[in-house]
């Protein structure tokens, strides 16, 4: 078990000049290669932009403090340029819209062999083959006729496929999953959770999967941190937090679920 | 569309904050409003006051002849012995009112037009939508010579001229947030209630669309003091001897050498269009929020419109708190 | 008594997109159906077709024995306006420049064109877990889970009969969605009104829908009592779709995906999977 990237204390200000607000206040986190470590909260409960501020992916206006730390590498303090390597190369994301990551009018080849060539430095041909080759380990069917096709062309759920071949392509340490599956149909969700742990199996990732589906992240993450009002108030080992929660919210979290509500009105 | 009207709801709900709060929103803090303002402003009270400031009757023709500013008069006199200073002033109660009716005019006019056609539809707004491109396929102003040619050159005509020429401005931004308001929830559901039409369009409509309008509306006012006063300067719109901007300028043509019979009317329309586009802008900024929040890189999220997606604060629905958001998307 | 809302073979159609193809249902008075079913099924179309917004292509509904008139430029008959709806998106379901108690007053007054006494817009406040004195605010002051407990009152204070809710608590946070819904079923049945609910999500209809419809592409493929088809789902898809479903349990069991993203076997016929009938109880 090693810990790949660590949060110390991370807290981010933003808004207005006029009315700033800590919107994510003292998160402490270690991700561990070959684990999921869950991210679980309500709209507003700061964890999305926990993700944002591992990568620098918030608007200039922000503050943020504290450290997130990548080996010997302190992510926060990074020239844009420098992060600009980090990200993508060494940490990837995933988001709840797939279609953030894709470019629309740039056929699914172009785009992986763009990444994997700018990235990697690999020779077109290469890059071709090696972009198929991840179509296929995300299970899109007929990988090399995928690569001429556009985004569109795709449903919901192979374009997230496509969005994580894309964040695997460098073979990144870290991948920052946003949402990945809440926009997706049950069905389809199934499938990207599979391959997900497959994936985290099988390249010894380390996870962040942010996600206010208690359900998701009893299927998926190894460890589960919740948070509310920006600050985490609890966290531990999955099994622990779903069947003996200490903080009173992550309890009520959990009631509020309509499985712990056994057909109480029928 | 729907973000457009997203975007209203916003701006609506900007009105409301700033309803509550009773303080000026930033916008107008901002020292172009603030320019804006009192400028429009000075012309306002010249236009008011001119028969009490000016020096002398804009008419008469007593003074000495093209003398240059500082000699008889402090903006000189015209060809035909007349104060430059005077005859400014009066213009401002010829233009500025006139510009006005203008836009109030073509603005209900269009208005009524597109909100007809977006609300109905069909072979209606098929019809209303023909009239309004066909308008909109000539040139504005070269449009709007014509009309004053063709009803004969007067003042009012051209002010006639300018409402035929821009009243498909507001048709048309009226019928693109009637069509993507008439199929908004809070609409079928009032409908579901048994609102009628009428009731629909006027309590749950237009109430929606008069802040855009209205911005337009304050943009245009520098459009139509440029439309009045270019017609008069070509002889179609006022006539001698008014004093107007337009006219003045165009009688200062013939006297090249004069050079402050044509820059002070030059001078006075151009502050004055500046003025209303700058109190046009901030006012976009102040019904609009968004638009100058996204230039700022940053987004603001009174409306999520996806699940999850927000990660604003609960806070923020919290009455009269401040509403930004805190995750780009 | 007899059924208020009956739809006969409806098929709605978008240009030679079929989005509903000849559905049929029934509602009785105090019944939740739950129409369900994944994203393109149709379900939304038929919630649109049924309160009138959408105009079926071939099909009828009837509310009480009378056809339900599309959503026109006539204003509604009063009678109709015992049919009310409940949006998905809280956001856009609210007039932002109203007084959210004005709102909830238009439906007060049409129960009351209808001769049906109801209470005043403070107690439809209190009724859906809000304030009487929050009346006098305006939308953007409440949260997404509080504008759609406003959206509920309005339609709620219009005393319906019948309420089709679209989607109603998929847009609010998962701590109170099974409250939301929990709360629309007993509002609903205290009422006597009945409700057609239309969800994606299995879990939540369980616990408050008596019957349910299964939608794939446009057509039901299983129906029936609730407790019969989420215990002992026949047809393919609705099995599939149950054994989707992850639950928080914290065991760390990942929900069995389907080997395909739509297989052929979830649009076969089962008839089986239709009408199945509660065990003894309801």
């Amino acid at each position: 078990m090693s810990t790949v990237l660590s949060l110390t204390d991370l807290a981010v200000e933003l808004g207005p000049k006029t009315a700033r607000r800590q919107v994510v206040r003292g998160v402490t986190l270690d991700l561990v290669a070959g684990q999921i470590q869950g991210l679980a909260g309500e709209s507003g409960s700061g964890k999305t932009v926990t993700a944002m501020a591992v990568l620098g992916l918030l608007p200039g206006s922000a503050t943020v403090s504290g450290s997130v730390r990548m080996g010997t590498t302190e992510l926060t303090t990074l020239r844009k340029r420098e992060l600009n390597r980090v990200r993508g190369r060494r940490i990837a994301m995933i988001f709840q819209d797939p279609s953030a990551s894709l470019h629309p009018q740039l056929s699914i080849g172009a785009q992986l062999t763009d990444h994997v060539r700018h990235h990697l430095g690999m020779k077109r041909k290469e890059a071709r083959g090696r972009a198929a080759e991840l179509l296929d380990r995300v299970k899109v069917p007929d990988p090399e006729s995928a690569l001429n096709r556009y985004p569109h062309q795709f449903s919901g759920g192979q374009r997230q496929r496509i969005a994580i071949a894309m964040a695997l392509a460098c073979e990144p340490e870290v991948l920052l999953a946003d949402e990945p599956t809440t926009a997706l149909d049950v069905t389809v969700q199934a499938g990207i959770l599979h391959l997900l742990r497959d994936l985290v199996d099988e390249r010894n990732l380390a996870v962040l999967l942010v996600t206010h589906d208690l359900g998701v992240m009893s299927a998926v993450a190894d460890d589960v941190a919740v948070m509310r009002h920006g600050r985490l108030v609890e966290s531990g080992a999955r099994r622990q937090m779903f069947t003996d929660p200490q903080h009173p919210y992550t309890r009520q979290l959990l009631e509020a679920m309509p499985d712990a509500q056994e057909s109480e009105i029928l | 569309m729907s973000a457009q009207v997203s975007r209203m709801s916003r701006a609506a709900d900007a009105r409301v904050s700033r309803r509550s709060k009773r303080r000026l929103p930033a916008a107008w803090r901002s020292p172009l409003a603030l320019v804006g303002i009192v400028i429009a402003g000075a012309w306002f009270l010249a236009a008011i006051l001119a028969p009490w400031i000016a020096p002398y009757d804009p008419l008469a023709q007593g003074l000495p002849r093209l003398t240059p500013p500082g000699e008889y008069s402090v903006l000189g006199t015209d060809v035909l012995g007349r104060d430059a200073l005077s005859r400014l002033l009066h213009g401002a109660r010829v233009t500025i009112p006139l510009a006005g009716v203008l836009v109030v005019c073509a603005m209900v006019l269009g208005t009524i037009i597109g909100a007809v056609a977006g609300y109905i539809g069909g072979w209606v707004d098929e019809v209303l939508g023909r009239l309004t491109d066909l308008f909109m396929a000539f040139p504005t102003v070269i449009l709007a010579m014509v009309i004053a040619a063709a009803l004969g050159p007067s003042l009012y005509n051209a002010v006639l001229a300018g409402i035929v020429v821009t009243w498909p401005m507001y048709a048309r931004v009226t019928r693109s947030l009637v069509m993507s308001l008439r199929s908004q929830n809070f609409v079928i559901a009032s409908r579901l209630l048994g609102y009628s039409p009428w009731r629909s369009m006027g309590t749950d409509i237009l109430p929606n669309v008069m802040g855009p309008v209205l911005v337009l509306a304050s943009l245009e006012v520098g459009t139509a003091i440029l439309l009045l006063t270019g017609l008069s300067f070509l002889g179609l719109g006022a006539q001698p001897p008014t004093a107007e901007w337009g006219s003045m300028i165009s009688g200062a043509m013939q006297n090249i050498d004069a050079w402050w019979l044509g820059v002070f009317p030059g001078l006075a329309i151009l502050t004055v269009v500046m003025a209303f586009n700058f109190i046009g802008d901030s006012l976009r900024d102040v019904l609009d929020p968004l638009s100058s929040a996204e230039r700022q890189g940053a987004g603001s999220a009174v409306g999520p419109t996806t699940v999850n997606a927000d990660e604003g604060d609960p806070s923020a629905a919290v009455p009269s708190e401040p509403t930004e958001q805190e995750a780009p998307r | 008594m007899s059924e208020l809302l009956r739809v006969k073979d409806l098929v709605v159609r978008y240009g030679t997109m079929t989005a509903v193809d000849g559905l049929s249902m029934s509602i009785e008075p105090g019944e939740v159906l739950a129409l369900v079913g994944e994203s393109g099924c149709g379900k939304s179309s038929t919630a649109r077709a049924v309160v009138g917004m959408e105009r079926p292509a071939a099909g009828d509904v009837h509310f009480r024995d009378l056809p339900v008139p599309p959503l026109g430029l006539r204003r509604r008959e009063k009678r109709f306006t015992a049919i009310q709806m409940v949006f998905q998106d809280p956001n856009s379901s609210l007039n932002p420049r109203k007084r959210v108690g004005d709102q909830i007053a238009d439906g007060v007054r049409a129960a009351r064109e209808r001769n049906i006494e109801s209470e005043e817009p403070g107690h439809w406040l209190e009724s859906v877990g809000l304030e009487a004195s929050m009346a006098s605010r305006y939308p953007h002051q409440f949260s997404g889970g509080q504008r759609q407990r406003l959206a509920i009152a309005r339609a709620l204070a219009a005393k319906p009969d019948l309420i089709v809710a679209d989607e109603p608590i998929s847009a609010l946070d998962a701590s109170s969605q099974a409250s939301v819904a929990a709360m629309m079923r007993r509002l609903c049945l205290d009422a006597g009104a009945g409700m057609l609910f239309i969800s994606h999500d299995l879990s939540v209809v369980r616990l408050m829908a008596d019957r349910v419809m299964v939608m794939y592409q446009g057509s039901v493929v299983e129906s029936g009592a609730t407790s019969q088809v989420w215990s002992d789902p026949v047809h393919p898809y609705t099995r599939a779709l149950l054994a989707a479903i992850p639950h928080p349990d914290g065991r760390g069991v990942l929900p069995a995906a389907p080997a395909a993203e739509s297989p052929q076997e979830w649009s076969s016929h089962v008839p089986e999977a239709l009408n199945r009938h509660a065990a003894p109880g309801r």
